[in-house]
């Protein structure tokens, strides 16, 4: 067996052991199989790098068989590791295995330990085979696969119904974004005759392009990445999806999974840069989603949802980034993304264990010297985020903006200052959170707060490397690396001379949300009190969340129900049809009234009959033929 | 012993079976119980090495027999595999034994007319898939009514009767039409050649006018389109469902509604190829129209059984799609979907077949929490309810896949051509059949395991050691054709591409039919 197919087996393998056997062989077994593979998995990923890059950048590519073969065309299950794989992969086993050593802390008490352990070796599973994949079948396989374990996840404590029910929402908005994708691969495979994602790169960037509309291609596929990576308008799933143990929002639904969209449209990049249309909808897409989401969390008192809502906001952010053109950013922020983001989560799990469950910003306060390693490290984290330089998040959020501004294939002002106001109420909404969480009075419960202690070691170290990696990931330009492989856009001679002044603003904005944060809840939080009361409207609004969700319900669920229920079956099936038959059947009985002797309600006699007309029927058709 | 005498072997098997129970002293169930699973598992066995003997690389029949049976009519008592039932007869023969151990605890009165019916339709069902021969195809088809007659109306639910009735009423009113165009078809056989055949192989040559095709194709159709069912021939099917005793909706999910799309593709479509042709919008919009309709109303059921009842139409419509794409990749699709469906069918009907056992209730309502209190059921439930949305690595994403795959290829490579869009609206139409698969089975899974638990009659006992066999066994194979599918798409290549030429009729195919039957 190849070394790519090791990387992405070995987590199956742990799924397998844990979830057969996970529960008879205790919890240390269970431990070092969830988090020893995956980490032979990051390992072998590194070997894999370095000979990457001894080979002198040829890819890596391994068969592993032939899933199926139809005339010519064969779907083989193949691995390919190039640049851009290389940097997820990276991502996803090394963020990934720390995930799985802070779950050993976080999940210690939980009674189906062992099922969480192989649920979330069975997500490494199908995410490797996700950005390892060489075909878009396999892609789509690891993609509808991921889903499956985020619905296993998100429902992870299955008896409290509403985390059932969130679970199955996160399965249906993906289920209609992979519509969209499965259309957007029929596509491709009617026109190009193949799957394989080096070949369909290969036809779009050879000339003549193919007859096919590129554009048609990616607006179907983005349909698929606005399910999986949450945009306008499937993403009502990911705050809802909080329901899952935190460490499962932080890889699943913040680090990596939710990423995936970035990563297609990225892996097809030679495919968008010949589809303007779609890539200004991705654009147009992201922005919007960016903006708006940024404004949800502004009100939100759930310390996950406001997380969850700027996850939305950040990949919008990389789609931008993707619209534009500069793909190589787009990665750049998804692997700046991956530790301020899984820190964060990481981070406030560790508040709400400390909290004995406690989620709610407003019920908190004055921890920072209660749980300082935490505080330490969510400090930095929502720093990187918020764009303050020079941690990660400045680098790859002031290339985007710089990007959405400059480029030329897309970058426009209005855009620029679009996302500009998103990164100012980015900033504003980190330290809110801050704030509430870790400064001011406490508001906590007296007996909650008699509890409140640091996590166990497993958790901070944890913790400790993200933060770390959140403050000096950002000096490995990760643009500069892929753009072998993904060239940035060209920008006009005219504007390279903004460059500077715009990375000036950009720092001037995360430090005025800083700033505007401190004011409003710093002190006694009556400023709040009061801006909260005097747009009580737009207040509500935005806690509520614009009421999409009962929008959804009204004009989509609701529909649907009704017309299955009363039209289809009520009408359909009962009236019409069985209707039609009965009267039917009753005209015949009352016809074969004189026959009715015969119903002597004997089955055998039933049966008897229907054999013996059916001989008749035969013996006279031949008769008169 | 020759391959073609082991395939008479396989056949007759369940008629042997049927006499030893006979001989079997009564009351003496658990004999009857266990010979007749002995005789399944015998069966499988022999089908398993004919399986594995079948050669991909062969065209046509394999392990023929061919005797005159009714020398005056032409009729032949002839059998074989080819790629067309090779799968489906290797389904029927792996279900056997399954039925059998599934109805160990749940069959206690006639257990031995139950056991006899279930050989019957064993053997009926067996022979309509390897039938060579209309006549006998025709004799295996009407046969097969007669079982599942008894199986519903004696160990039936409080309706049974009138479902039954039903069930006969449906399928007998369109054997009759079949029978007529049967016999004009071998009428016109004679007309052109002189000689009088029932075989498939001579019938395929008969070149009729397109009008007269259309009516055959159409008495064919209404015979076949009832079996599979489509809408809105279909209401018959959730009535015998709910029904049946669970080995009767395992038979019938399982294996008896493959008769009519196996039908439609190795008889009703081949041998109507120009007026097939001319159907094929209408068949794709039915397709599409079952795949909707078969989901939506699965969605407002309170009866779990109905919920499975209505995913089948909605998965046969799949197959249907997959046929009328007359596209390669379509077309294999269908033939996997084909057996997907029996199979997760199959597990779903007996898993419900299980709970009812021990709670008593198939009311929706009166379940929730399953996960809690009966996890290995759960775990088997869940794997076989997303087998049945088609997630990958199961049998379900390779059939629905490779039947939207080949649907949309077809229909766009027309489109592009210059042809109407219809056929491509209805294909992109038949891939939000994908959503609305999801949104079912997982309504339906949330509110059956979990939740706070709730189950009637508790505490009740988790699977036992029988009943993990049993569904083990599905599940493996429900893996091995999502993971590993090429083996078994290898043995119906060359059917499929046959079925193609036929019905798709290239120019030369077509003339060499012209030829045959000037001959």
């Amino acid at each position: 067996m190849g070394q790519l197919t090791l990387i992405v087996v070995l987590p199956l393998l742990g799924f397998l052991l844990n979830g057969l056997a996970g529960d008879r062989l205790g919890k240390g077994f269970v431990s070092a199989v969830g988090c020893g593979l995956p980490a032979v998995s990051f390992l072998l990923t590194v070997k894999c790098f370095l000979d990457l890059a001894a080979g002198g950048d040829a890819p890596l590519v391994e068969t592993a068989y032939t899933w199926a073969a139809v005339g010519d065309s064969a779907f083989a299950v193949s691995f390919w590791f190039d640049r851009l794989a290389a940097v997820m992969t990276l991502i996803v086993t090394g963020v990934g295995t720390l995930i799985h050593v802070y779950s050993i802390g976080y999940m210690h008490a939980d009674r189906s330990y062992a099922r969480y352990f192989a649920y979330l070796n069975l997500f490494l599973f199908f995410m490797l085979l996700l950005v390892l994949g060489k075909s878009l079948l396999v892609l789509f396989v690891g993609w509808e696969g991921v889903g499956l374990a985020s619905y296993l996840l998100i429902g992870f404590w299955f008896e409290d119904m509403d985390k059932a029910r969130a679970g199955k929402k996160a399965f249906i908005a993906n289920r209609i974004g992979d519509a969209g994708f499965l259309l957007g691969m029929f596509v491709l495979y009617s026109a190009l005759g193949t799957l394989e994602m080096d070949r369909i790169n290969a036809a779009f960037s050879a000339s003549p392009l193919p007859a096919v509309s590129a554009s048609l291609i990616g607006v179907l596929l983005f349909v698929g990445a606005t399910g999986k990576s949450a945009q306008i308008p499937l993403y009502v799933w990911l705050p809802d999806a909080m329901a899952g143990p935190t460490p499962v929002s932080a890889l699943i639904h913040a680090a990596t999974m939710v990423t995936a969209g970035v990563y297609m449209v990225a892996r097809l990049a030679p495919v968008y840069v010949h589809a303007p249309e779609a890539s200004q909808l991705v654009a147009f897409v992201g922005a919007l989603t960016a903006i708006f989401a940024a404004t949800i969390a502004i009100a939100q008192t759930d310390i996950k949802k406001v997380l969850a809502y700027s996850t939305v906001s950040q990949l919008g952010f990389m789609f931008v980034a993707l619209g534009v053109g500069a793909y190589g950013v787009a990665v750049f922020h998804v692997y700046t993304h991956a530790f301020f983001k899984a820190c964060l989560f990481l981070g406030a799990g560790s508040v709400i264990h400390a909290l004995s469950g406690e989620q709610d910003i407003r019920k908190m306060g004055g921890l920072a010297r209660k749980i300082p390693v935490t505080f330490v490290t969510f400090l930095v984290a929502t720093a990187a985020i918020a764009g303050i330089p020079p941690l990660a998040g400045f680098f790859s959020k002031d290339e985007i903006l710089w990007f959405a501004f400059a480029s030329g294939r897309g970058g426009s002002t209005l855009l620029w200052l679009v996302m500009s106001a998103t990164a100012l109420l980015t900033a504003f909404y980190m330290f809110r959170l801050l704030w509430l969480t870790f400064f001011g009075r406490s508001r906590m419960d007296p007996e909650v707060e008699h509890h409140v202690h640091e996590s166990p070691l497993s958790m901070t170290a944890v913790l400790a490397v993200l933060a770390l990696l959140s403050a000096v990931g950002g000096f490995l330009s990760i643009p500069h690396f892929l753009e072998p492989q993904l060239p940035l856009p060209a920008v006009p001679e005219a504007l390279a001379r903004y460059q500077t002044p715009l990375v000036a603003v950009a720092v001037a904005i995360g430090l005025a949300g800083l700033a505007a944060a401190a004011f409003v809840y710093g002190g006694t939080g009556e400023r709040a009190r009061r801006l909260a009361q005097r747009f009580a409207g737009v207040h509500r609004v935005l806690y509520d969340k614009y009421y999409v969700d009962e929008l959804y319900d009204a004009v989509l669920a609701r529909p649907l129900l009704w017309v299955s229920e009363k039209v289809f079956l009520g009408l359909g099936d009962r009236k019409l049809l069985d209707g039609t038959l009965n009267g039917m059947a009753a005209l015949a009985s009352r016809g074969a009234g004189l026959l009715g002797r015969v119903q002597i309600g004997s089955l055998q006699f039933y049966a008897f009959l229907v054999l013996a007309a059916t001989v008749a029927v035969i013996l006279w058709s031949w008769r008169h033929v | 012993m020759s391959d073609a005498a082991l395939l008479n072997v396989v056949l007759w098997l369940p008629v042997a079976g049927m006499l030893a129970i006979a001989a079997l002293p009564k009351g003496a169930d658990d004999a009857v119980r266990w010979l007749a699973f002995a005789v399944m598992v015998a069966q499988l066995l022999a089908t398993a090495a004919l399986y594995g003997r079948f050669d991909p690389a062969v065209a046509g029949l394999q392990f023929e027999t061919r005797v005159p049976w009714i020398p005056d009519w032409g009729v032949h008592y002839q059998i074989g595999l080819d790629g067309y039932n090779v799968l489906l007869v290797m389904l029927t023969a792996f279900l056997g034994p399954l039925v059998v151990a599934g109805a160990f605890s749940a069959i206690r009165q006639d257990v031995k007319l139950f056991h006899a019916m279930v050989f019957l339709i064993q053997f009926a069902m067996l022979g309509t898939f390897v039938a060579q021969d209309l006549f006998v195809f025709y004799v295996f088809w009407e046969t097969m009514l007669i079982p599942m007659f008894v199986i519903i109306g004696v160990w039936g639910g409080e309706r049974r009767i009138y479902a039954t009735l039903k069930f006969v009423l449906y399928t007998a009113f369109g054997s009759i039409l079949m029978l007529a165009a049967v016999i004009y078809l071998v009428w016109a056989l004679y007309q052109a050649s002189g000689e009088v055949s029932f075989a498939f192989a001579d019938l395929y040559r008969v070149a009729l006018p397109v009008d007269v095709q259309a009516l055959l194709l159409a008495a064919f159709a209404l015979s076949f389109a009832i079996k599979v069912p489509m809408v809105p021939l279909h209401t018959w099917l959730p009535d015998a469902h709910v029904e049946a005793p669970t080995a009767g909706s395992v038979i019938l999910a399982g294996v008896l509604l493959k008769m009519g799309t196996y039908g439609f593709m190795k008889l009703g479509f081949p041998l109507f190829p120009e007026a097939t042709r001319l159907a094929i919008p209408l068949v794709m919009a039915l397709s599409v129209v079952s795949i909707v309709y078969g989901a939506c109303l699965a969605l407002v059921q309170t009866d779990i059984k109905k919920i499975i009842a209505y995913s089948s139409i909605s998965h046969l419509g799949y197959v249907m799609l997959g046929l009328a794409s007359l596209d390669l990749l379509g077309i294999q699709g269908a033939v996997i979907q084909m057996v997907s469906h029996g199979l997760t069918a199959a597990g779903l009907f007996l898993m419900v077949g299980m709970i009812y056992e021990r709670c008593h209730t198939r009311d929706l309502a009166a379940y929730g929490g399953l996960a809690k209190a009966l996890p290995v059921y759960s775990v088997f439930f869940m794997i076989l309810t997303l087998a049945s949305v088609g997630l990958p690595t199961t049998s379900g994403f390779t059939g629905e896949f490779l039947v939207l795959a080949g649907a949309f290829r077809s229909s766009w490579l027309a489109f592009q051509a210059g042809g109407s869009g219809f056929n491509l609206a209805m294909a992109s139409l038949a891939v939000a059949g994908v959503v609305l698969g999801a949104l079912y089975m997982l309504w339906f899974a949330q509110r059956f395991l979990f939740g706070a638990a709730k189950v009637p009659h508790a505490p009740v006992p988790d699977l036992n050691l029988r009943e993990k066999l049993v569904l083990a066994a599905i599940v493996a194979a429900v893996f091995a054709l999502g993971l590993y599918p090429a083996p078994a798409m290898e043995k119906t290549e060359l059917a499929a591409k046959e079925y193609q030429r036929l019905v798709a009729g290239a120019p030369a195919a077509k003339q060499a039919r012209a030829e045959g039957s000037a001959r």
